[in-house]
């Protein structure tokens, strides 16, 4: 039961997945600029936590 | 005889306009209340013991802040029927779906555990022991969405914002000098000491809570679960507008009770601040006390929907409040299963939950700016939002506004990562 629940879950991310491959935003320079911004954004942050979670250790 | 018929139809006018507002009226009126939640009132209450009312002209500069924030949700959802998770998927793919899906949903469990610690903290105050208030709390919470109308919910979740404003007639006991709270509040300046580095760090926590993920999420799946169009955008601007007054409104009574009865004095949480309110005015103390445990319970019945109806949209499960709970298993289901956690999790005996409350500010700094950002990006897809789509004004005033959040909002999570950095 437990196998099918998650079975029938990870057959559902992967239709998400094939449903939104496409983004349908124009993919302009000032869109792929601005997601280039929040990648490196969001590695900062994480270069952060790792930062402290080491020294907190 | 001509006039007394012309104010009669001006009277009928204005009647059925102010009707209709309530009736299109809701989303907006009951994020921006929500907004002022534990963390916001506690937020507000040490401001204004620290400061007086010397910071309540920068309270006022949030309206706008909120405002055209929250009101390019109300386009976004009315014109393309989507939430916001759902938006982002569709817009940008599914890595940055899953990824503002997933930290959604963690940073909003996290808030809501901070929401019960408030709740428990203010009912404390009255001898009402924490399980009963978490029992309580979860069972209103069943009832307010168990008779499967929208309608009915947003009514009642309005009636537990009136209670919001508790705040005012408790301003009003402890006999704040007018004068001062004018001229030292609503004129522009610094206050006494400079800019320090406490000053900056007060600032960064009210603009960190006036603009929280949850929000936006919310707003927009609360704007197509009404199932508003396109022709009732303006009533959904002046909605958004009106409730951004109210929640300013609110905070800036919150720092006149503090500020008058508390100058000076360190307060940790809004519960404490109730306390002491008490030794020196009773009612207000009990009103503040009051306003805590309701901000709290706002704040968890917008969170614990917010998420839901993220995952229903994506995972294409039956997602509106107008489904009963057999048609909907999966929406309601995760919406108690996040209460009920949450809860429980206030209850653990020496649980972290100083740490709960400082890492809501991080993890919620790594969601923000992406919302924020894609809100603004959606709002220019002229593909999808015709003629709704962002003019250049707009664009200018939303990205000033989001740069600011971004900036001031990211600070102040690293101020909860490294609290010495700016003292």
């Amino acid at each position: 039961m437990i196998r099918s629940f998650f079975s029938h879950q990870f057959a559902k991310v992967q239709e998400i997945n094939r449903k939104y491959a496409k983004p349908n935003v124009e993919m302009s320079r000032w869109v792929k600029s601005s997601l280039l911004f929040l990648r490196l954004y969001l590695i900062l942050l994480v270069c952060l936590l790792l930062y402290k979670f080491i020294t907190l250790l | 005889m001509f006039s007394i018929s012309n104010i009669y139809y001006e009277f009928r006018r204005i009647w059925k306009a102010i009707s209709l507002f309530f009736i299109l009226s809701g989303p907006g009126l009951v994020v921006m209340i929500a907004d002022n939640d534990a963390g916001g009132i506690t937020t507000y209450a040490a401001t204004g013991a620290k400061y007086g009312y010397h910071l309540i002209w920068f309270l006022v500069l949030l309206v706008p802040v909120a405002y055209y924030v929250q009101e390019m949700t109300v386009r976004l959802g009315a014109v393309t029927k989507r939430g916001h998770g759902e938006a982002i998927f569709a817009g940008f793919g599914a890595f940055w779906g899953w990824f503002s899906l997933i930290d959604l949903m963690i940073v909003n469990w996290l808030t809501l555990v901070t929401e019960f610690i408030g709740m428990t903290s203010a009912l404390r105050i009255f001898g009402v022991p924490p399980w009963l208030t978490v029992i309580v709390v979860c069972i209103v919470m069943l009832i307010m969405v168990v008779q499967g109308n929208y309608w009915t919910w947003e009514k009642i979740a309005i009636l537990f914002c009136a209670v919001n404003l508790i705040y005012i007639p408790g301003a009003f006991m402890v006999n704040p000098s007018v004068h001062d709270v004018i001229h030292s509040g609503f004129m522009p300046h610094m206050p006494p000491g400079g800019f320090t580095n406490d000053l900056f760090f007060f600032i960064m926590a009210n603009i960190g809570t006036t603009i929280a993920p949850w929000m936006l999420f919310f707003q927009q799946s609360a704007v197509v679960d009404k199932g508003t169009k396109e022709k009732d955008i303006p009533w959904g601007k002046v909605d958004t507008f009106v409730g951004s007054v109210i929640t300013v409104v609110v905070a800036i009574f919150i720092v006149i009770v503090t500020g008058t009865i508390l100058p000076g004095v360190d307060v940790d949480d809004a519960a404490q601040a109730s306390l002491m309110l008490m030794k020196t005015n009773k009612y207000a103390g009990t009103f503040m006390a009051i306003g805590l445990f309701d901000a709290g319970f706002l704040g968890a019945i917008c969170i614990s929907l917010a998420s839901s109806w993220a995952f229903g949209e994506v995972f294409g499960w039956a997602h509106s409040l107008n489904n009963k709970i057999r048609e909907a298993p999966w929406f309601y289901g995760s919406y108690f299963l996040s209460l009920i956690t949450a809860g429980c999790v206030v209850l653990i005996p020496k649980a972290p939950l100083v740490l709960i409350t400082l890492f809501v500010q991080v993890v919620a700094v790594t969601l923000l700016p992406a919302a924020l950002v894609f809100l603004i990006l959606l709002l220019n897809n002229k593909k999808t939002m015709g003629e709704y789509t962002n003019t250049l004004w707009q664009n200018i005033v939303t990205s000033i506004i989001v740069v600011v959040i971004v900036i001031l909002s990211t600070l102040y999570g690293i101020s909860a990562l490294f609290p010495n950095l700016f003292k």
